[in-house]
């Protein structure tokens, strides 16, 4: 008996959002199984991959222990009730720290909940622990985290290579593909839910800006900070999106609307649909193995019954210097309130006076990426250089949403890869900046123009490593982007997973 | 219409003035959070998430300080930008949580209106100017460090952080220290009458900032200078002397004014220089991303205009010209929104006592309210507002006067009694029998007796010395212990000396 109920516990973590509630819900196992095999999962796998800034597994009990009473109880369950999942430290928790990956907010602990994660623990998810990200949720690898690189599960075939799983919510997306959390948020200003799902092969969606609450979310860049759910499948990704989009008076960019129920909603049948193919995305020297696997999901689309339109995308290309002036000087003031004022780190040399504090306590508690990021928001923002570089972008920025909302007079969703290229090894890329922006020149254009986009598993490099396909969709229509990767997921048949070498 | 000139040893100095006003917005809740906003709170009790600037916390408007100050800005007929923004002015200070200050540089909600300042109250219109006000926007107050509590630490109130101001820019239209003093005091009425800026400059809840410059006549501006957080109009009017004095001494020596932000220093009633324009911030403005744009629509603007008062000018004329006032006594009486309402309170009250209209009773109320009233209070150290004598008490005593009861002067000595007794004024003339004597034949016993001791005088008046009647007046009304009815009074001497 004991035997098998240790067997059961193993296999639990092979299941996703939907069979984990599904599951709970018919009684074929009790939440407080499932958070058992999450938490062992995660402790087993945290020295390795370094997933977790801290880990909660007493969180996540208590909240599979109420799923628990409140089903034998036979009241009604949540949206996510019994599924454990991992919270990206950029989420305030209550009680819990949260530190944005950051030094400089080290042993904060936030008298405070966060919309979004107060709502998944109110449709009945367990928090399994904080996971790790790049700095403030700037990068693209992982590697500007405070608190040491995630490790990604993934490996090249035959080497042992430490990877990125992506970034910034690096942590989310090794601790899905590694199976030891079913599902977890994630927050993406310039990509940093897709690029790290299509590098670990799991799926992730970032709704229509304004659809989730910025409240209680470690701010990066305001106009483009939206938070999403990274996951398995794209079932999952709808289930958990459900749970955590609605309006929120306390953020003021909150969008007003009601929550569509998204997984109901779910229909891969494409029949009457046009997908357009931006040609400015196919840049020279495209990947291989991305320009083929892009290939194929146009095939699987026009399969689906979808019509496939060749449309244009014609700023694409200024999408990432724009990127790069807007989200820096919206991140140089809201990291600003970071001073050793109030809370966090505060480091007061020996007769300092308070410039002195600002400066010792900003130096020490951001990174080199941080604080790359608050000079370049810094300059552009400053006297003389304001309108050359901020308000040109501004301008810029609403040229590609022009582009975009054009392209949409003609087609419901957009296909493109997701990244230009399969995982890269730890270090390759860190000591040029450039190049490890280049990793966001996909993901970018929608996050300028706020539209819904999601990245979902397409297959394998010629290296084993994943790969995945990006749909952007047009304002709210977060249905047609999830209903296009729907399509995509039944046919690449994605079944790949890590080796468990940890 | 100012002819104030600084006399320089090298000759005479125009002096050019502009003042921007920050002045807190009286609403119950913060600017963008749901803090309380009361004075004199223990410190750092009043401070939401928000207003600490913790991780991941967002403004939120409150739509109440737009009210209020679309409604400013109605009340100076100023252009109210149905469009506005807010910018994030940024710059480190330890009173400062978010590290910027959320303010409108761009889009300001209100534009262009005006003020007219009067510089003389006896004569209205001949001294009237209008003053350019070049925008009203809305924006955060910082909190407070207090260096007095610690030996080598300096602490931080944020009850304050947060907190809705308007920002009042004049053009720099006042050319004297009166004109800039005028301004002030009449920007102080306008918001109290509108009801979105208590004023109290003591409280800080009302400060300037003052611009001076000075040129010679028919030059172009000179360099200006900042005065920052001055506080009172008295200061404001001392700030600008000095400074201008202090600038045309620094310009007939060979030197340069230097743009700069300056503290004025109440002690001394001087000012010196806190920062000069090398060691500015750059505050690097721009749009703030985590609030949307500010639209009003028509019918917000209509409530905003509907829930206006009638204001100061309008009140003012209205008193001369419908109440009969002059026009001094219409000055004092709108000076403030409360002596106006305990006015209109006493009129409306003394117009029902007396069965007459307002227009009836208005000018015998105006009068015995600035000269009698005013002058019992200013005795007693108090204001209208803590007067123990209520407007419906006052309505009492004025239909004794008005109905005969009792005279001018017995008025005074009830007064006096009210203040002191909090009683009514017919119970204190009935306790003290103060009625006004109607009867002729003891008016006529007190003049005959009057007449008889001073049978020399009489001699003389009927001599052709007139001016002796207002000693024979006073004499009987002293005999009846102020209690003769004077036209009586009048009458029957006139009769009896012939």
């Amino acid at each position: 008996m004991r035997n098998h109920r240790f067997e059961l516990m193993t296999d639990l973590t092979e299941l996703g959002v939907a069979a984990l509630r599904d599951g709970v819900a018919g009684g074929a196992f009790t939440a407080t199984e499932v958070a058992h095999a999450f938490n062992a999962a995660v402790e087993a796998a945290q020295g390795a991959l370094n997933a977790f800034i801290v880990t909660t597994p007493d969180a996540a009990l208590a909240a599979a222990g109420t799923v628990d009473e409140a089903r034998a109880a036979g009241q009604p369950l949540g949206k996510m009730a019994g599924v454990p999942i991992g919270m990206k430290d950029l989420f305030a928790t209550k009680g819990v720290q949260t530190t944005a990956a950051s030094k400089i907010l080290e042993g904060f602990v936030p008298p405070y909940e966060s919309t979004v994660s107060q709502k998944l623990w109110d449709a009945g998810a367990g928090m399994l622990g904080k996971l790790n990200l790049d700095q403030f949720a700037m990068g693209s690898s992982n590697e500007t985290s405070g608190f040491g690189n995630v490790i990604s599960p993934w490996r090249k075939g035959g080497d042992t290579t430490p990877l990125a799983p992506g970034g910034s919510s690096g942590g989310s997306s090794a601790a899905v593909a590694a199976r030891i959390a079913p599902a977890a948020t994630g927050t993406d200003t310039g990509g940093s839910i897709r690029q790290p799902a299509a590098f670990t092969g799991i799926s992730g969606i970032k709704p229509t800006y304004g659809r989730c609450s910025r409240w209680g979310v470690v701010a990066f860049a305001s106009s483009l900070d939206q938070a999403g759910p990274m996951a398995r499948d794209v079932r999952d990704c709808a289930i958990m999106l459900e749970a955590m989009a609605g309006f929120d008076a306390k953020d003021s960019t909150s969008l007003d609307l009601p929550v569509p129920a998204w997984e109901a909603g779910l229909n891969a049948d494409l029949r009457g649909k046009k997908v357009g193919i931006p040609r400015e995305y196919r840049v020279d020297g495209l990947d291989a193995d991305v320009a083929k696997s892009w290939d194929d999901g146009i095939a699987w689309l026009k399969d689906a019954g979808a019509e496939i339109v060749d449309i244009s995308l014609p700023h694409t290309k200024y999408a990432l210097p724009t990127y790069y002036i807007i989200a820096p000087a919206e991140a140089s003031s809201n990291l600003a309130r970071y001073d050793g004022v109030r809370y966090g780190l505060r480091d007061l040399p020996e007769g300092a006076n308070l410039q002195d504090m600002y400066a010792a306590t900003r130096a020490a508690g951001f990174g080199d990426e941080v604080k790359r990021r608050i000079l370049i928001g810094t300059y552009v923002l400053s006297a003389g250089f304001y309108d050359a570089y901020y308000t040109q972008a501004q301008k810029v920025r609403a040229l590609i949403s022009q582009d975009f909302m054009t392209a949409f007079e003609t087609v419901d969703v957009i296909l493109t890869p997701t990244a230009p290229s399969a995982a890269f090894a730890l270090g390759q890329k860190s000591t040029d900046p450039v190049e490890m922006y280049l990793n966001d020149v996909f993901s970018v254009p929608a996050s300028l123009a706020g539209l819904p986009a999601m990245s979902v598993p397409a297959g394998l490099s010629r290296d084993g490593l994943p790969l995945g396909l990006h749909v952007i969709g047009r304002p709210l229509d977060e249905q047609g982007v999830l209903n296009a990767s729907l399509a995509l997921e039944q046919r690449a048949q994605f079944s790949a997973k890590p080796g468990k070498w940890w | 219409m100012s002819s104030y000139r600084i006399q320089g040893a090298t000759g005479e100095w125009e002096v050019v003035i502009g003042l921007e006003v920050h002045a807190q917005i009286t609403t119950q809740a913060k600017l963008f959070s749901g803090s309380a906003t009361a004075f004199g709170a223990e410190p750092n009790t009043q401070v939401s998430l928000v207003d600490a600037a913790m991780p991941g916390m967002l403004p939120v408007l409150n739509r109440e300080c737009i009210r209020q100050a679309v409604r400013t800005g109605m009340a100076i007929e100023a252009q109210i930008n149905t469009w506005s923004r807010f910018d994030r002015k940024n710059y480190f200070y330890a009173d400062l949580p978010q590290g910027y200050q959320i303010s409108q540089l761009y889009h300001p909600l209100v534009g262009e209106g005006a003020i007219e300042i009067v510089l003389d109250d006896k004569n209205p219109e001949g001294s009237a100017k209008v003053i350019g006000v070049e925008r009203i926007h809305v924006e955060q107050d910082a909190g407070k460090l207090m260096h007095d509590q610690h030996p080598t630490m300096s602490y931080v109130d944020l009850n304050r952080s947060g907190v809705a101001l308007m920002e009042i820019v004049s053009r720099p239209d006042m050319t004297s220290p009166a004109e800039a003093g005028a301004y002030l005091t009449k920007l102080r009425q306008i918001l109290r009458y509108v009801g979105s800026c208590d004023g109290n400059m003591d409280q800080g809840s009302m400060r300037a900032d003052v611009n001076v410059s000075v040129r010679r006549a028919g030059e172009p501006l000179g360099t200006r200078t900042e005065t920052k957080n001055v506080n009172s109009v008295r200061f404001v009017m001392a700030a600008i002397e000095h400074e201008a004095s202090r600038q045309v001494d620094v310009l007939e020596a060979g030197g340069k004014i230097v743009q700069e932000t300056r503290l004025f220093d109440p002690g001394t009633g001087t000012t010196r220089s806190m920062r000069s324009k090398e060691d500015a911030h750059d505050y690097r403005y721009f749009p703030d991303p985590d609030l949307l744009p500010l639209v009003l629509d028509q019918a917000f603007l209509d409530e905003c205009r509907a829930s206006l008062p009638e204001l100061p000018d309008a009140k003012r004329a209205r008193y001369t010209d419908v109440l009969g006032l002059s026009p001094y006594n219409a000055a004092v009486l709108t000076a403030d929104v409360d002596t106006a309402a305990w006015f209109e309170t006493l009129i409306t009250a003394s117009a029902a006592k007396q069965g007459k209209d307002e227009a009836a009773v208005a000018k015998q109320a105006a009068n015995w309210l600035t000269s009698e009233l005013f002058g019992a209070l200013n005795k007693l150290g108090k204001g209208l507002e803590d007067s123990p004598v209520s407007p419906t008490s006052a309505a009492e005593l004025l239909a004794l006067i008005g109905d005969g009861t009792i005279s001018g002067s017995i008025a005074k000595q009830v007064l006096e009694k009210m203040l002191e007794t909090g009683d009514g004024a017919a119970a204190i003339v009935d306790r003290e029998g103060l009625k006004q004597t109607t009867d002729t034949g003891a008016i006529e016993a007190a003049v005959d007796a009057v007449l008889a001791a001073n049978a020399d005088k009489v001699e003389q008046y009927r001599g052709g010395k007139e001016a002796l009647f207002g000693f024979f007046v006073g004499q009987t009304m002293k005999a009846m212990a102020g209690k003769g009815n004077p036209q009586l009074v009048n009458q029957v001497l006139k009769a009896k000396l012939g």
